[in-house]
């Protein structure tokens, strides 16, 4: 295993950041999502066959020569595009998942385009962004020059030495973390071990999707023995490049090592597609630790599906911290396999369903594959005016896992009565001797909890977020001082549409 | 000098009339108690002067200064300088003591001191009340003991600074020294503030302690007596039942 030291300057370049206002040109290649869904929706209920499902599928712009076009335009090897090419055919013949709600179907999708080439066109055009946007920006005190970059329009904080430390560190310990697309060629042995291994397009239909069109996102190894302190904040180090529609991420942390790698960020984030199929891989080999934390907080339009799996190894530790406060739908499932002895996995999830309509799905697989390990699963739901939750989750213990524990705590906080939560909890245990424990608890705004809160002389406004914010309580300590103060106030922000007409 | 009036107050709770027709006048500096048998609307009517939404108040004012505060929001009544100490506080196990605490001293002073130096005052005034600072790091009143619940409360009105104070049973369940405490934040408040009280109570020795100008006994809703310290000496000798009789 080669690694080498990577400036910044050669990341920037790989980037193609345009700072000389260059515009960079790319093909767009239409896709109808809409068709896609419907499709998939109509399958659901057996109202479309396969070859009707293949043929308007082949008509939203999704066929062989779409894959081809792009792999092509990416230079890829041969194994890569054979690779989405299966994933293609494994999107075609597999049932559309039965958690797919029937509520997708009335959503009014725009088409799905995909940029051949993985540069992205960038105007210097503020007025690019909605007005609400801004102005949210504004209250949440967000400095311009951050404020562009989380309106897309450049693909990194101008001020780089903020993350200088950051990278220096990761630089000295030869740390590799760069583009999917750089690595499949860089590093074909250890790419082709994992990458959609973990987490295979034979899945479900949507990892199957993904397999097809993924493009960007970023590849982390960390090398035996090293651990990362600082964790490292992947929105802005590496930039918008890490959050395009179909994304992979996967992240390798070799024996004895350490990383706290956190994606997006808490404030809202205007995104000009509407549907999101990433996935995220984790590989934890023995005796090592990673910390994979998400904050998505996109806006209204889109429909997020993020895939999340991780293995680990004998010993070794997976943390899943997941903060779903924006889009429209949202599903996702982090997950973990536990195929080592003496391995162990948390997944705490936050969930914020705050309009008429808003859909949040998530939940947890924890699969004990190997003896003596451990799993911790908590799952907090926020929901009001009108919006959804609902948790799914599993609880595997296979026979000869012996001697594991698992816990799951699964609790909704209703702030009104429109709102809805649903639990989904599954358990498959196959060995006598697990521990498996479940919670469930429903929570509504206390009257008397407010009452105290305001007879100290602070509004309803503001004591409702300090109970919302406790109710989070576990998640916002697992946060860096600096997310969990952003977040505290986006969800002050979020609560001040309590009780208004969605 | 500032004047709490409450005029010929009604208050109804689930549909029944529990407080029927007080009427109370408490100034600047003056220590009034509240005595009677359980069941007689003492911490009703504290919760209703205060704004809880489940006690209506269906005739009557409540006047701060002249100005008619009877429907204000309870954060407003507060801010215009009503406080409560619970007899029994609600458990908030998500929020810290700390936070809680931090967010009432930047309500009164400003937030213009840093942080630090915010947190240290607190820490300092917490200890004087015997607040340790594990129990600031706590949820609030997350697993606490009736005492240190009640020297909470109390911590509170030390840094709220009201003009009035409602105590409901700040002696409940406390020891002798920290009643002595207790009585010495009340005390030390009403020098520094001429803060006025009214004390919910059915023990003399706390009155004796903050030297208690009039004492009012409530039964069935309605006040059947008022006077000065002998009323409480008479209860303590009598109990309820004698002076009710009387």
């Amino acid at each position: 295993m080669k690694y080498f030291t990577l400036t910044w300057k050669g990341l920037n370049a790989f980037f193609n950041r345009v700072k000389d206002g260059r515009k960079m040109t790319e093909e767009k290649v239409s896709v109808d999502i809409n068709e896609i869904l419907d499709a998939a929706i109509e399958a659901k209920y057996n109202r479309v066959d396969q070859i009707e499902f293949h043929r308007r599928v082949v008509e939203s712009g999704l066929s062989r020569s779409t894959i081809e076009a792009i792999s092509k335009a990416k230079k890829e090897p041969e194994w890569m595009l054979r690779l989405r090419l299966k994933s293609l055919e494994l999107f075609e013949k597999l049932p559309t998942p039965n958690w797919l709600p029937d509520v997708l179907s009335s959503l009014n999708v725009s088409n799905l385009e995909l940029y051949i080439k993985p540069d992205v066109e960038r105007t210097d055009n503020w007025e690019q962004i909605p007005k609400e946007i801004r102005e949210y920006y504004e209250k949440l005190g967000i400095p311009q020059s951050e404020q562009k970059v989380l309106g897309g329009l450049v693909a990194v904080l101008e001020s780089e030495p903020i993350y200088a430390n950051v990278k220096q560190e990761l630089q000295k310990k030869g740390v590799i973390m760069m583009p999917p697309e750089e690595a499949m060629v860089k590093y074909p042995d250890i790419f082709k071990q994992y990458f959609m291994k973990i987490f295979p397009a034979s899945d479900h239909k949507f990892a199957a999707l993904h397999g097809a069109l993924w493009s960007g996102g970023v590849f982390v190894y960390v090398p035996k023995g090293v651990k990362i302190t600082t964790p490292v904040e992947g929105f802005f180090v590496i930039g918008t490049e890490m959050e395009g529609q179909f994304e992979h991420t996967l992240v390798i942390a070799d024996e004895d090592s350490y990383i706290h790698f956190i994606e997006g960020c808490s404030a809202p984030q205007f995104k000009n597609f509407s549907f999101h199929d990433g996935m995220v891989e984790l590989f934890a080999n023995d005796n090592a630790h990673i910390k994979f934390t998400t904050i998505q907080n996109w806006s209204k339009n889109v429909i997020n599906f993020n895939n999340k799996r991780a293995w680990a190894n004998k010993n070794s530790v997976i943390e899943w911290v997941e903060g779903s406060l924006g889009s429209k739908y949202s599903f996702v499932y982090p997950s973990t396999i536990l195929r080592g002895e003496g391995a162990s996995s948390t997944s705490l999830v936050v969930t914020l369903a705050s309009a008429e309509g808003d859909w949040k799905d998530s939940g947890s697989k924890m699969i004990h594959a190997a003896p003596h390990t451990r799993s911790r699963v908590i799952n907090k739901n926020i929901g009001f005016n009108g919006g959804v939750n609902v948790y799914r989750g599993l609880v595997k213990v296979n026979k000869g896992a012996v001697g594991s524990k698992a816990f799951v705590k699964c609790d909704s906080l209703m702030l009104d009565e429109k709102t809805k939560a649903y639990t989904f909890p599954h358990n498959q245990v196959f060995e006598e001797d697990a521990d498996v424990a479940h919670e469930a608890h429903t929570f509504r705004m206390s009257e008397d909890q407010l009452f105290y809160l305001m007879s100290r002389g602070i509004s309803e406004k503001e004591a409702t977020s300090m109970l919302v914010l406790g109710f989070m309580d576990e998640i916002m300590r697992e946060l860096p001082f600096e997310y969990a103060a952003m977040l505290n106030k986006v969800i002050k922000l979020e609560l001040d549409k309590l009780g208004a007409v969605a | 000098m500032s004047t709490l009036k409450i005029e010929d107050l009604h208050v109804e709770v689930e549909g029944k009339e529990i407080i029927k027709g007080i009427s109370l006048e408490i100034k600047s500096g003056e220590v009034h108690a509240i005595m009677g048998p359980n069941g007689s609307g003492k911490t009703t009517l504290s919760l209703a002067i205060m704004g809880h939404p489940k006690y209506k108040i269906t005739k009557g004012r409540i006047l701060l200064d002249g100005e008619d505060i009877t429907n204000l929001e309870t954060d407003q009544k507060v801010k215009k300088g009503l406080f409560l100490a619970f007899q029994n506080p609600i458990e908030i196990s998500g929020v810290k003591l700390s936070t809680l605490l931090v967010a009432e001293y930047n309500r009164v002073y400003g937030s213009n001191e840093s942080v630090t130096q915010v947190f240290s005052k607190i820490t300092s005034l917490s200890k004087s009340v015997g607040i340790s600072d594990s129990l600031l790091n706590r949820g609030v009143f997350e697993g606490f003991s009736g005492g240190e619940k009640k020297r909470v409360e109390i911590l509170q009105l030390q840094i709220l600074k009201p003009k009035f104070a409602i105590l409901d049973e700040p002696d409940s369940g406390v020891d002798v020294d920290g009643l002595k405490t207790i009585s010495d934040v009340i005390k030390k408040v009403k020098e520094e503030n001429n803060t006025g009280y009214l004390i919910i109570t059915h023990y003399r020795r706390i009155l004796d302690y903050v030297n208690a100008d009039k004492i009012h006994v409530l039964y069935k809703g309605r006040i059947i007596a008022s006077g000065s310290m002998e009323l409480a000496k008479l209860i303590d000798e009598k109990g309820y039942e004698g002076v009710i009789k009387q």
